[in-house]
């Protein structure tokens, strides 16, 4: 009588308690909303997911059976209901068995998640080899074989709405901090190896379609393979902080298939070509203000604000600052290798001569700055990391 | 307690005075040497720091309420994680820990007080120095430390000069923590009464004594790791830069070799109170004494060797990750073994829900909850996606807040009778814990799905596709932290109001020998040690074999 009565109250129990669970984890996608990790689009997202599924639903079943137990003694063994106190204290053997049982449940898991690690770090026979440069707060670009590059910021709009106070919604802007300004371009079915870095700071390269993560590091070179088996598009974050705008530093991918993807290195390649003539001509003080003040908005503003009056003391104002008024080789000096230990970065690694000659004349002539002199493509002298 | 009537004091009428506490306020509590008053002035201090922590996590909820930024510039964001961290970690739940060690240990091992009582003084009384160093930098130039409380450097160097008060901060904080192990573990070898072997002391105890010898392990790393980055942002070595020839990858090394005992640090002295709690209130045993010790001692020294499982991520050679992934997954057997022993001891028992109890039950739970997401966590390849993302928020909160933090007011509530001498509202400690229960799961269950679902951690703003849950949590994280004022009000009423007395053994079902002496526990107890039969062993029978 005892022990079916036990036995009745159990699987009630467990039945509340797998309906609980139930609802748990499937109601909410009934919202609408996204509850679990991306399937993705290449082989390793694809087993990422398998091993998450499997080893969520083992963590399900051992959680719901437990707390049947647990609930079933809490309904039946209250003093409330006249039950007297058991003496026992310890059983060898099960002890013993809720020992080895774990431990062969965590073989079981052990085995798909090794296999997943193996696939993961095997980057050996790749197509193509895309170099990743993690800044605060964008990404820098380099197809090695194809010798494009370029750097990829938070898109104008997300970046106008994301401000404090902007009075923008951000539900109105299209992929809000999820769209930047230069897509990184990748073909499909082919096997892209990433060497993955930083140069100041530790940022994280993640994008949940590809299946991974990985720390981008300054002073190392990590390395990671994707395959991207469908063309589209995918979204994804910096994932390791990295100082003020770490919420606004996104990755997008463009994944294009093979033909699309040679017509745009083509077209890439042509705009290299343009942009090292232009180095050789003279440009007029009109053409200098417009470009750099575009330069300026897209890499200066986020710390030294949209009117130069910078977020003093990490970001300091260049309206009337000594660097921007004083004599032009000074402040084509820290433009070009940075400040070390701030957030000043090298922008000779960034941007080309002539983007550096043009935000140089900008914010020397913008704020109230008025030293009315100009600065031509042909003055900047990069050392390093600029090969136009 | 025959000694205390013939000190010729000669308050008859209030028996609170008959046992010679110090004469006014700054000898009762600035230089008390006494457990008792150390660790209610611990247990004060981290219930504050535990309002100005849950205060800066509500700065962080309200920001993410809605998509946008609405209240605050993300460097403030950032420093409000940082410090958010650093004050529940260091400045609530370890100290709540020492409170509960000092006045407990000696109450359950029989003896008068700590071992070395001016020390005591002195390691509680570095915290408040500490802790204000800590926050004044809030209003320093430059702000506060906003590089998340691992310090990950380069980022933590590109904090102003408000950085070396971080890290003496932490260094303060250090040094108290040691002074407080080495307390602990010099009372509990050297002190306990006649007949309390090692085997038969409270779980309780042995918690604290493995704790307190991870924390001497460890926070001298910690020390190392912060003195580094200090000299580094200071005086131009370069230990972690790279382009001096260091390795920013060797600090998080460095880091979460103290990181990951730390977490345990947190959680050891919980299972303790739990594995007191269950059994009192089942009536029963706590089932199976001697693997809970073993497992405590396994869970010990597993923590030291499964570090980089926090960093999957940095781009470790393929058999680091493997090492590290198995001995994390190793992990699971012992914690395992502790969730299934408690059950067994509720397990026909005859069980009465008091909010202690309710607490514990509540610990067993969501910290299993907890635990089993953890387990997932360790698995590598799965790790590159939960990495970084609110999974690990929710993880790691749900094993310290209905862990560590449910197990911190099941034991206030186990035994603040025995500590004031008067019932605390049975009435509104089960209605703090039911709403406790129910809001930080409305707080932290949507977290999982944000972080599977690809919202990051750390960011003061989202895409607004992760609108939804972000509400919710920041719905259950306002309630949960305005349920919390009960949780003082039931204190305050229990040592000022309440006019009900509590008996010396105030659950029917406990045993130990902190019931064997009056509530409230007089000011000095166990002056002549007492004898400790076997009727005061519960597990007498499994250990005697
Ligand atoms: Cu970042
Ligand atoms: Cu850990």
């Amino acid at each position: 009588m005892n022990r079916q009565n036990t036995f009745i109250v159990a699987i009630a129990v467990l039945a509340a308690i797998s309906a609980a669970f139930w609802l748990l984890l499937v109601a909410p996608a009934l919202t609408g909303n996204e509850i679990n990790m991306p399937v993705g689009v290449t082989p390793q997202s694809v087993t990422h997911y398998e091993l998450h599924m499997i080893i969520l639903w083992i963590c399900v079943v051992i959680g719901v059976l437990v707390f049947t137990a647990m609930f079933t003694s809490i309904i039946l063994h209250r003093k409330s209901k006249g039950h007297e106190a058991a003496t026992f204290s310890h059983s060898t053997r099960a002890e013993i068995a809720w020992t080895i049982i774990p431990v062969l449940i965590l073989i079981g898991m052990a085995i798909p998640a090794t296999t997943a690690l193996v696939q993961m770090e095997d980057s050996t026979g790749a197509d193509m080899t895309v170099k990743i440069t993690g800044y605060q707060w964008k990404w820098k670009y380099e197809y090695l074989e194809d010798d494009i590059q370029f750097i990829s910021t938070l898109d104008a709009n997300s970046n106008a709405a994301r401000q404090l106070h902007s009075g923008m919604d951000p539900r109105e802007v299209e992929n809000y901090l999820l769209d930047v300004d230069n897509p990184v371009v990748l073909p499909v079915g082919k096997k892209i190896k990433f060497l993955i870095t930083a140069d100041d700071v530790i940022h994280a390269w993640w994008v949940p379609d590809l299946g991974w993560k990985r720390d981008a590091i300054p002073g190392f070179i990590n390395e990671a393979w994707t395959y991207i088996e469908e063309p589209g598009v995918y979204r994804g974050q910096c994932a390791e902080l990295c100082g003020k705008d770490h919420g606004f530093m996104p990755i997008v991918v463009n994944a294009l298939p093979e033909d699309e993807y040679r017509a745009w290195v083509a077209q890439q390649r042509g705009e290299a070509v343009a942009e090292a003539q232009a180095v050789h001509q003279d440009w007029t003080d009109e053409a200098l203000m417009s470009s750099g003040s575009e330069v300026f908005a897209s890499q200066c503003a986020t710390c030294h604000q949209q009117d130069g009056s910078g977020l003093p003391p990490a970001f300091p104002a260049l309206a009337g600052s000594p660097v921007a008024t004083g004599p032009v080789a000074d402040t084509l000096d820290i433009v070009i290798h940075g400040r070390q230990g701030t957030a000043m970065q090298a922008f000779s690694e960034l941007l080309t001569a002539t983007e550096i000659a043009s935000v140089v004349t900008y914010v020397r002539n913008a704020f109230g700055n008025d030293s009315g002199d100009s600065v031509q493509p042909s003055d900047v002298t990069l050392h390093g990391g600029e090969d136009s | 307690m025959s000694s205390i009537a013939d000190t010729g004091i000669t308050h008859v009428h209030d028996d609170h005075d008959h046992d010679h506490k110090p004469r006014g306020f700054l000898n009762r509590w600035l230089f008390t040497t006494n457990h008792k008053d150390i660790g209610t002035l611990y247990l004060v201090f981290s219930l504050l720091m535990f309002f100005i922590g849950g205060s800066m996590a509500l700065v962080i909820r309200a920001e993410l309420f809605v998509p946008g930024l609405q209240l605050v510039h993300p460097e403030f964001f950032n420093q409000m994680t940082t410090m958010h961290a650093l004050i529940m970690v260091f400045g609530a739940v370890m100290p709540a820990w020492v409170g509960f060690a000092n006045w407990m240990i000696p109450l359950m091992i029989g003896a008068p007080d700590m071992a070395l009582p001016r020390m005591n003084n002195w390691s509680f009384w570095i915290l408040p120095f500490a802790f204000t160093m800590l926050l004044s930098t809030l209003f320093m130039d430059g702000g506060g430390p906003a590089a998340g409380w691992t310090l990950y450097p380069p980022l933590s160097l590109q904090t102003g000069n408000s950085f070396a008060f971080v890290v003496f901060a932490v260094h303060m904080m250090g040094i108290s923590s040691i002074m407080g192990s080495i307390n602990v573990i010099a009372t509990i070898i050297n002190m306990r009464a006649p007949g309390m072997t090692l085997l038969r002391m409270p779980l309780f105890v042995w918690t604290w004594l493995i704790t307190a010898y991870l924390l001497i392990a460890v926070m001298p790393v910690l020390a190392g790791a912060v003195t580094m980055l200090l000299t580094d942002h200071f005086f131009g070595t370069s230990f972690f830069n790279a382009a001096g020839g260091g390795d920013p990858v060797m600090f998080q090394h460095i880091f979460w070799f103290f990181g990951h005992p730390e977490v345990y640090i947190m959680i050891l002295p919980a299972f303790g109170v739990i594995s007191e709690i269950l059994p009192t209130f089942s009536r029963k045993p706590l089932f199976g004494y001697a693997a809970m010790v073993y497992a405590t001692a396994s869970i010990a020294f597993l923590s030291f060797i499964v570090w980089a499982h926090h960093m999957f991520t940095v781009g470790m050679p393929l058999e680091g990750e493997l090492f590290f992934m198995y001995a994390t997954m190793l992990i699971a057997v012992p914690t395992g073994v502790k969730v299934f022993n408690w059950v067994s001891t509720m397990w026909k028992g005859s069980m009465t829900f008091e909010t202690p109890m309710l607490f514990a039950i509540g610990f067993v739970v969501l910290f299993t909850i907890g635990g089993l997401s953890g387990l997932m966590l360790a698995i590598s390849a799965a790790d590159f996606q939960y990495h970084d993302t609110y999974f690990v928020v929710a993880h790691f909160h749900y094993v310290l807040v209905p862990g560590s933090v449910f197990a911190l007011m099941a034991g206030t509530y186990y035994w603040l009778p025995k500590w004031t001498g008067m019932m605390y509202s049975e009435r509104w400690g089960k209605l703090h814990f039911w709403l406790s229960t129910i809001f930080v799961n409305v707080l932290f269950f949507p977290q999982h799905y944000l972080g599977l679902a690809g919202m990051p951690r750390r960011i003061p703003d989202y895409s607004p596709q992760f609108a939804d849950f972000n509400k919710i949590s920041s719905i259950g994280g306002f309630a949960f932290g305005l349920t919390q004022l009960i949780f003082v009000g039931v204190i305050v009423h229990a040592v000022w109001v309440s006019k009900k007395k509590a008996r010396a053994r105030v659950w029917e079902g406990a045993i130990g020998l902190e019931w064997t002496v009056p509530s409230p526990a007089p000011y000095h107890t166990f002056e002549k040690a007492p004898d400790i039969d076997e009727s005061m062993v519960p597990h007498a029978d499994e250990i005697s074999h």
